[in-house]
């Protein structure tokens, strides 16, 4: 169960396309242990979907820099190249997305895209997969999934789509599911559905997931554990219960208080964090929070603050982690 | 699909019908009398009547036009005033030798066009996009009646490798498919097929570049497909739109080009268009443009059809 089947150490990425060379993600540290689930949690920007894509190396080659190293079970992800690298992907890690109406072709049906996957991983009849495919429909409650099968993309509800798009993902029994803000695009019913299902499919299946999300209502739904990363760094990281009561990092702490219960008093202004979050071509010398934070000190905008670990399993990066002891208690 | 297929057949009636009203149209909408190339210019009063009456000329038009239609539905388009043969045959003659023109150069063109395209597409804002880019508006923007000239002088004039006109010892009489009838060919097919080719290969470059940057293809990559995998989502993504480019590139290379034929003295249904008008043989042309016409719209149809095929987007029914 401790045993990490996945592992990224020290991951750095560069955007190189544009005019000025863009670090969206800084230095990040991240195992997730077999069956278990982590929340990646973030704005927009914060470099939390291009970790993802980096575990998968979807991002496009020559406009992109990815140092740092990732093992995917067992395998060394940095070191793939070419077919390895397409054999690898769907097969021992598979992703779903945020939209699937943009994610899936739309000029094949849904059936035949999932058979695709499957037949490209495994040496299976087509009619093999393509009752693997009816038994995953109806896995993750499509109704009437023979007709669904040969249904195409615009012709699904957002919801199926999204369904269909788990029932790909899970097609070749991947260990790792990475889930990139999968019910952002869904009304908030089918949402909870949709959230619901993948927690109910990753217990039977005993599947390691990465959630990634900007809702920490989402996050801790779903979660063991919850990182927050904010410009391109984990700023903090710990059990789920750990991260919602005692917050240690200033960010964390603005996050938590920005949400709205369903208890606060009418006629009080929802808090905010102030300010926005930095351009990542024009990072700040120390602490990227530091020109937001009220509990910044003259150190903070100096150097980047180091992991620190405050509890067993809760890391935070942060000089002030005495101060906001006492704020988040 | 079926279904969808016989209505759009159904829906091109009311296209054919006007179609047929303009080349009806074009004997008395053009300036001067309808039998001005037929009679000597000091023809007496009465024989110009009494021509218009043998042409059926003093009836009313829709009278005529009502003729007219049923002889066309008949396969009768008149008689050339020129060589007084019936106009199906000049028509039908020509527009064999313009097929094979058009056939050959369809080839040539919608090959090197696709094959540019990809390539520029695939590896845009590289020296091989840069290169296929300037080669397709070159293709798109060069005068052809020019460059046919200018390749003629090249290889007809100066090397002396191929002929610089006609259509073989035989000309279209006595066509062979042998080397010494088909190397005619090779330059006015050449010439032709620069037009599609630009068009084409930018068309394809437009598609591919815009399919590759769709978020479906990360989507595709991260199920495992290899490249290969990918460029057929990408061939089916840009298929029904490149078709419908190509259809109508394929419509104009049908339809002959006046300016090549003459150039090349190829004896195809742009030539025989071109004396038509000269000569004012009004039959000939109305029955020309006409045929031309209807190939037009029989393959927009054939497009359309195909497109639905491919295209699960577009309504079925």
């Amino acid at each position: 169960m401790d045993e990490p089947i996945l592992e990224i150490e020290d991951l750095r990425v560069t955007f190189t396309g544009g005019a000025k060379p863009v670090r969206a993600v800084d230095g990040v540290d991240l195992s997730l242990r077999r069956g278990e689930v982590v929340a990646l949690l973030g704005e927009s920007g914060s470099g939390k979907s291009v970790t993802l894509r980096s575990v998968l190396r979807l991002h496009q080659e020559n406009k992109t820099k990815i140092e740092g190293r990732i093992t995917a079970a067992g395998i060394d992800v940095m070191a793939l190249q070419g077919a390895a690298l397409a054999d690898f992907r769907g097969k021992h890690v598979s992703m779903i997305f945020q939209e699937p109406m943009l994610v899936l072709d739309p000029v094949y049906s849904v059936g035949q895209q999932i058979i695709e996957a499957i037949c490209k991983h495994e040496n299976i009849a087509a009619d093999e997969a393509r009752k693997r495919v009816l038994h995953l429909f109806e896995r993750v409650r499509i109704p009437s999934p023979e007709r669904r099968l040969a249904a195409y993309p615009h012709e699904m509800s957002g919801g199926m789509r999204q369904r269909a798009m788990i029932a790909l993902a899970l097609s070749c029994h991947p260990k790792i599911l990475l889930a990139d803000e999968p019910t952002t695009a869904l009304d908030a019913t089918v949402q909870v559905q949709i959230l619901l299902l993948l927690r109910e499919l990753q217990r039977e299946l005993g599947l390691s997931m990465i959630f990634v999300t900007h809702d920490i209502s989402v996050g801790v739904e779903v979660a063991d554990r919850i990182a927050v990363m904010y410009a391109g760094r984990i700023v903090e990281i710990g059990s789920v219960r750990d991260v919602i009561r005692a917050p240690r990092h200033p960010y964390t702490i603005g996050l938590l208080s920005t949400r709205a219960h369903g208890g606060r008093l009418t006629g009080n202004r929802l808090p905010a964090i102030a300010g926005s979050p930095p351009d990542l071509a024009n990072l700040p010398p120390g602490c990227a929070f530091a020109p937001r934070c009220g509990l910044a000190s003259s150190q903070c905008a100096a150097s980047t603050p180091p992991a620190l670990s405050v509890k067993e399993g809760q890391i935070v990066r942060c000089f002030r982690v005495d101060a906001t002891a006492k704020v988040s208690a | 699909m079926v279904l969808y297929a016989l209505k759009r057949v159904v829906f091109t009636l009311p296209i054919l019908l006007g179609v047929a009203i303009v080349c009806f149209a074009l004997v008395h909408l053009a300036p001067g009398d309808p039998l001005v190339s037929v009679l000597p210019p000091d023809a007496t009063q009465s024989l110009k009547e009494q021509m218009m009456a043998l042409y059926g000329f003093d009836r009313p038009y829709y009278e005529q036009f009502a003729r007219w239609i049923a002889r066309v539905v008949q396969g009768d388009l008149g008689t050339s005033i020129r060589t007084g043969r019936p106009v199906v045959l000049e028509v039908s003659k020509a527009i064999g030798n313009t097929f094979m023109l058009a056939a050959v150069a369809t080839v040539i063109g919608f090959m090197l066009g696709t094959l540019f395209g990809f390539v520029a597409g695939y590896f845009r804002d590289t020296w091989l996009d840069k290169t296929a880019s300037a080669l397709s508006v070159f293709g798109v923007s060069v005068p052809h009646y020019w460059l046919g000239m200018v390749l003629v002088i090249i290889f007809a004039a100066t090397l002396g490798w191929l002929p610089p006109t006609g259509a073989g010892p035989g000309g279209s009489e006595d066509w062979k498919w042998n080397w010494e009838h088909v190397r005619h060919l090779v330059l006015p097919a050449v010439t032709m097929s620069v037009i599609p080719m630009g068009i084409i290969a930018r068309t394809v470059r437009a598609l591919v570049a815009e399919t590759l940057s769709q978020e479906f293809i990360v989507g595709l990559r991260a199920k495992g497909l290899s490249e290969f995998g990918v460029f057929q989502h990408v061939v089916k993504n840009a298929a029904p739109t490149a078709l419908a480019v190509m259809g109508i590139q394929l419509g104009y290379l049908l339809g002959g080009s006046i300016l090549i034929e003459t150039v090349f003295a190829w004896p195809g249904s742009g030539l025989l268009l071109n004396d038509a008008i000269f000569q004012r043989d009004l039959p000939l042309l109305q029955g020309t443009i006409l045929v031309l016409a209807l190939f037009f719209v029989v393959l927009n149809l054939a497009v359309d059809v195909m497109q639905t095929a491919l295209d699960p987007r577009i309504q079925r029914t």
